[in-house]
Order: structure tokens, then sequence, then C-alpha cells
């Protein structure tokens, strides 16, 4: 459990550390999820024999339930940002129905036209190898 | 009675109340959410949201008292976003597969957004310092206030309608995906994550792994894209 934290608090520190070096717009965060695929892509991969050298709650699946574990709640974690909102309904009171109307009609067309392009070009490009995914 | 009082000065300055307060309004909301069937409307970030606003406005608690204790639970953003890298790991043979589709839908989505914020702003008058700030608010709040702040909007305002387009989104997302009658997860989840980031993403993983999955990338590939077309846009539409 806490050698899975300090691996994950890790990936994101060393994700931080680069995206303000290198100055990209990518948020730490994001750059340790990439960090983080590359450490299991490293651990499993049976020539470099890595995982004989890893703390043992790295690679007996402790790592997978922290992980599923933060996944599972992943609601709760926006809580704290959501509740700014209730204390700032005065700035959204004057604009408030013209960008409740904004909000509602991009957040719609974005899932609709996303959604719509990638199942047209996954059939078109799946059409010939039909793979097993539902 | 001076003692109770007392009591709850010293309380409501603890980071241990407004923590406790945040998981309890969790769980009961969690419940809540469960009870329905997980219906849409039932969203458990709206929900706890409405819980701890109203516990903070009958007590008269200031966001940044509650902020104090709440804080604990806001820093595992980050952490889970890192953590994003092991359903995509488990199932990156199904993610390789579907990069093309990915890649386009990234394009065509991202694009749609910024257009249909900025040319609707307009339609409405909305004054120019909001529409900036509006302007990347598809994007996990962490980078859309960043963006904003650079383009001369207000971050707060950002942080507020980065979580509004998230609960919209969220709400939205499974009624519209089965009256189109899409049963491709893949599809559902990254217009998910698209659309509404973290708390799109939260959904999906509610509905299907592949679903959630394929959520965290969307909303990590349109971090990167957005923070690279939302100064294009502006300039080009003004």
């Amino acid at each position: 459990m806490i050698a899975s934290l300090a691996l994950i608090l890790l990936a994101q520190l060393l994700g931080e550390v680069l995206a303000r070096g290198a100055g990209v717009p990518v948020p730490g965060p994001v750059i340790g999820m990439g960090l983080m695929f590359a450490f299991l892509l490293l651990r499993d991969s049976a020539g470099l024999g890595l995982s004989r050298f890893l703390p043992k709650p790295l690679t007996d699946g402790t790592l997978e339930t922290t992980a599923r574990g933060l996944l599972m709640n992943l609601s709760l974690l926006f809580v704290p940002a959501g509740v700014g909102v209730v204390g700032r309904l005065d700035l959204l009171r004057a604009q408030g129905a013209k960008l409740a109307l904004v909000l509602i009609v991009s957040t719609a067309l974005s899932l609709l036209v996303t959604v719509l392009v990638f199942r047209a070009v996954a059939a078109r490009v799946e059409r010939r190898r039909p793979d097993g995914e539902p | 009675m001076g003692g109770d009082f007392s009591l709850w000065v010293y309380l409501a300055k603890t980071p241990l109340l407004w923590l406790t307060v945040t998981l309890t309004a969790y769980v009961l909301a969690d419940r809540i959410a469960a009870a329905t069937g997980r219906h849409p409307i039932a969203n458990p970030v709206l929900i706890t949201v409405a819980l701890v606003g109203a516990v903070l406005a009958i007590t008269g608690t200031p966001y940044g008292t509650y902020f104090e204790g709440a804080q604990f639970v806001h820093f595992l953003l980050g952490p889970a976003t890192v953590v994003l890298a092991m359903p995509l790991y488990e199932r990156r043979a199904t993610v390789l597969r579907a990069l093309a589709p990915m890649l386009a839908a990234l394009a065509a989505g991202s694009a749609t957004t910024l257009a249909v914020v900025i040319a609707l702003a307009r339609l409405l008058d909305i004054p120019q310092p909001v529409l900036v700030s509006l302007a990347p608010k598809s994007v996990t709040s962490g980078v859309a206030m960043g963006i904003a702040e650079a383009l001369g909007g207000d971050p707060t305002l950002t942080a507020i309608l980065v979580i509004l387009t998230g609960i919209i989104g969220a709400i939205l997302v499974t009624p519209m995906m089965n009256l189109l009658r899409i049963r491709d997860m893949r599809a559902r989840g990254f217009a998910a994550g698209l659309a509404a980031h973290g708390i799109g993403t939260a959904r999906a993983f509610q509905v299907s792994e592949v679903a959630g999955t394929f959520a965290g990338i969307a909303m990590g590939l349109n971090a990167f894209v957005t923070a690279i077309l939302a100064p294009l846009a502006l300039h080009l539409l003004f």
C-alpha cells in the first residue's frame, strides 16, 4: 500500500517536474500517467527481469488494487472544487441563463460529434478486421 | 450552551470536521445514486455538492475554512489521474486497435467544442473576459485554469464552468447515447471524457471499465489539444 502510494506520487512528481521544466501545456499528472504506463511496461517485460528487484507490493497486485480503489471513487475527488461553485453562485447570476445555454448546448454537441466521428471511423477501419470488442 | 458553542467553534476550524462532512455526504449521495439504479440525474458529485453546500450555508462556514479540511480529498485528483494508467495498460491492445477513431474523434470533438462555445457566446453577447474563461471549459480544471489565465480570462470562473460542464456532461451522456443507440463502450467513454473531463470519466467508470478507460484517455488528450487550439480559435474567431 505505502510502496504503491509512493510510486504513484513519484510518477506525479516527476510529471510535474517535466511539465514545468519543459514548459509543455500538459498537466503534470497526465505526464505522470504516461510515466506510470511506462513503468508497467518495463515491469512486465520478461527480458529485463525487473520485477525481482522491486518491492513486493508493486508486483503482487497491490498497486492495481490501490489504483482501482482510487478510480472507483473518482467522483468524490471533485467535491471540494464543486462546493466552490455553491460559494460563487453570485458570479454566475449576472450571466446565468446565457451561460447555462452555452454550457448545455456546447456539451451536448461535443458529446454528439465525438461519439459519431469515433463510430464512423471505427466502422471504416474495423470492417476489414472485425474485433471481439462489443 | 456556552460549552457546546465553544466546542463548535473549535471543531468548525479543524480539517477533521470538514473532511468528515465531505466523506459522509459522499457516502450518503452514493447510496442515493445506487437507490435510483445509478440514474444519470442522480449524479453523485451533484448530490454531494448540494449536501455539503447546504451544511456550509446553514452553519455560515466560509469556503476557505471548508477547503482546509477538504483539500486532502482534492489533493487525490493528481494521483487519481496517474493511476488512469492502470486500466489503460490492462486494455492497451484494445486501445491500440482504436487509435484511428480516437484521433479522428479527438480532433473533431476538440474543434467543435471550441467553435460552438465561442460562436454561441458571441451570439449571446457574453462579454469578452467571460468568453475567454469559457473557452477551455471541457478540459480538466487544472489545465483549464492555466489556459484561461494565459489568455486573460478569470481562472476562478473557469474552474466553476469546468465543474458545471462536467456535471452536465455526466448527466447527458447516458440518455443521449441510449437515444442514439450507440452500444460501442469505447465511443461512449471517449465522448464522455472529451466533453466532460474527470467527472465524465467517473460516470463512464460507473457504466463500464472499457468506457472509463477510453474516457481517461480522451481527458488527457483533450487537455493537450485544447491548450494548443484555444488561443488559435480565440484569435481566429474574433
